[in-house]
């Protein structure tokens, strides 16, 4: 099957290809506006440089930066809900919310102003994989606190696409819209679109109209990209992004397909060793820290991303001058991301303790079976738990089974195993166990 | 009038089963009788020995998860119909088998000993005795099991 590819420019795309020297002077004009705001409005940010005796006007250059705290995922628990607001709530326009350790979401605010640069970088990644007017957008991320469906969504049609917010979930509707409606582009996780076309074949739907796919929100590698590629002839595109940081939107794959341009204007990159929080330079690979540039209702200084990544300072076969970071392989915790969700050991617990009683030994092991990913906790038999009857025990497991989809908000099985049979380590559990080939 | 065995948790995979008759078998306990329970994804051994506490002790310190539960030993005719027979009486009493396991054969000539697991053994115990079928005392179901 041919490999559709879209080369025409955008004008959207203009900031993308600035010159550099151009580019930076405006990432220090913004940065230094940005730490102000950060500074005088919250009050984390404030007590966290002062305590290091810094002042926003002490940040005179990039590499200034390096020397302002981190932020991370504790700070927006800490402060929940809105603790790390900088706008007063006249001039919040939106919140999401993203899935946190403790059941409570950590929320994010956007004013305005947020939006249209949301929207900006939205379109700038759409234009970056060669969408334009007159293509046909089927947007199967989730609609809702997520803040994938939303961004997607309003990014295609500022493109001028036509756009079907038709949101995650009912694969032969999603496929009869496919193929009825003509649909040139998908918007979904990758594990999700071969999902949709292992299914289609079953159907016998045909999606030949079909050349890119938009596909993030969970890890997939190079290997994937491929099998997506020759088996659809859809051309695949990594998206990158958070919500702690605007949503998906934060960096893009170009028709090179080699690394994700950021959009650094407003999303300035560092790599940093996550054991000693020190820069490393471009190239090295570490933790990916982003600071936003320009978000005025929750501005982020720093934050730790946990993505392992490195950024790639050689110039891209695309003539793009904001610089790439390489696909993210993995994550330095142990959250993980599954389906889109993002999911936290200590969630795992709070199900498991919630029918035991007590916590028992566990590990979770992640999969892929048949392109889509899938939870397995392993629970340790306790004396306390361990019935003489069959029944009992597959009753307990459906227990356990509930209570994690009801904490997780995903399905996941639970496989009964031995006393002392998982492993046990010095310290720190290695509580996942990562097996998704991808 | 009941019997104490012991339930034991076991992975679906190889070698589990051999650990626990292992442990018995260095602390010199002899199996007298047992089945075993299984599903895909785990099975449940039991277990009818002699000395149940020591065994439990050292299964436990083997790392096994143990409980003990109790069991009727139940006299069964050893002929067709026997246990149409007996299970008819259990029917008739309200009580309902959760599982059965064979004990011994010959007992005092044409019986056999079946184990019955049942919700209330004590209520069973009342029950049964009224409708002419023969709970064992724990001494005679050894004596019947040999040991």
């Amino acid at each position: 099957m041919r490999i559709h590819d879209d080369r025409r420019f955008h004008p959207a795309s203009a900031p993308d290809y600035v010159p550099v020297q151009q580019l930076r002077s405006l990432q220090l004009e913004r940065l230094r506006r940005i730490v102000g705001r950060a500074f005088d409005r919250v009050e984390l940010f404030r007590r966290r440089m002062e305590e290091r005796g810094l002042v926003p006007d002490g940040v005179r250059s990039l590499e200034d930066l390096g020397k302002l705290p981190f932020a991370g995922k504790a700070d927006l628990r800490d402060t929940y809900p809105f603790g790390l607001f900088a706008s007063p709530m006249e001039e919040v326009v939106r919140l999401h919310a993203s899935s946190g350790t403790t059941g409570k979401p950590t929320v994010v605010a956007y004013t305005e102003s947020d939006l249209r640069v949301w929207t900006e970088v939205m379109v700038r990644s759409l234009a970056a994989c060669g969408l334009h007017r007159g293509d046909v957008v089927q947007n199967a991320y989730g609609y809702g606190l997520f803040t994938g469906g939303l961004g997607a969504h309003y990014g295609a049609e500022a493109l001028g696409a036509t756009v079907i917010p038709i949101s995650g979930g009912n694969t032969d509707r999603q496929i009869m819209v496919m193929q009825d409606f003509g649909v040139t582009a998908i918007c979904c996780t990758p594990s999700y679109f071969l999902h949709l076309v292992e299914r289609g074949r079953e159907l016998g739907a045909n999606f030949s109209r079909l050349r890119a796919g938009i596909f993030g929100a969970e890890p997939w590698s190079e290997a994937m990209r491929r099998r997506i590629e020759a088996d659809t002839g859809v051309k695949a595109y990594d998206i990158y992004g958070l919500s702690e940081i605007v949503g998906p939107g934060v960096g893009i794959e170009c028709f090179a397909q080699s690394g994700l341009h950021i959009f650094e204007d407003h999303f300035y990159p560092e790599v940093v060793d996550p054991a000693t929080g020190e820069v490393l330079p471009d190239g090295a690979e570490g933790e990916l820290v982003l600071t936003t540039l320009s978000k005025d209702a929750m501005p982020m200084i720093r934050y730790r991303t946990r993505d392992v990544t490195a950024i790639i300072p050689e110039p891209c076969a695309c003539g793009r001058s904001v610089r790439r970071i390489r696909r993210i392989s993995r994550r330095s915790d142990d959250m993980f991301i599954i389906r889109g969700v993002n999911v936290f050991p200590s969630q795992v617990e709070t199900a498991l303790l919630a029918v035991e009683g007590t916590l028992p030994h566990y590990q979770i092991v992640l999969t892929r079976q048949k392109g889509l990913d899938e939870v397995e906790v392993r629970v340790e038999v306790t004396p306390e738990v361990f019935s003489d009857e069959v029944r009992a025990l597959e009753v307990l497991k459906r227990k356990l089974e509930q209570s994690l989809e009801h904490t997780l908000g995903i399905r996941a099985l639970v496989t009964l195993v031995g006393p002392r049979t998982l492993q046990r380590s010095e310290g720190k559990a290695k509580r996942v166990l990562d097996e998704r080939q991808i | 009038m009941k019997l104490r065995q012991l339930s034991l948790f076991l992975e679906n995979r190889p070698g589990q089963l051999k650990l626990p008759c292992q442990v018995l078998g260095h602390a010199g306990i002899d199996i007298l009788s047992m089945s075993l329970a299984d599903t895909q994804q785990f099975g449940i051994l039991r277990l009818i020995v002699k000395d149940e506490e020591r065994a439990r002790r050292v299964l436990e310190e083997a790392g096994c998860v143990v409980k003990v539960t109790e069991v009727l030993a139940v006299e069964v005719p050893d002929r067709a119909g026997g246990l149409a027979e007996v299970l008819e009486a259990f029917e008739l009493c309200g009580l309902s088998v959760e599982y059965i396991y064979p004990l011994s054969a010959g007992h005092r000539g044409k019986t056999a000993v079946l184990a019955f697991r049942v919700e209330d053994p004590d209520a069973a115990v009342k029950l049964l005795g009224q409708s002419g079928i023969r709970v064992l005392s724990r001494e005679e179901a050894f004596e019947a099991m040999g040991a």
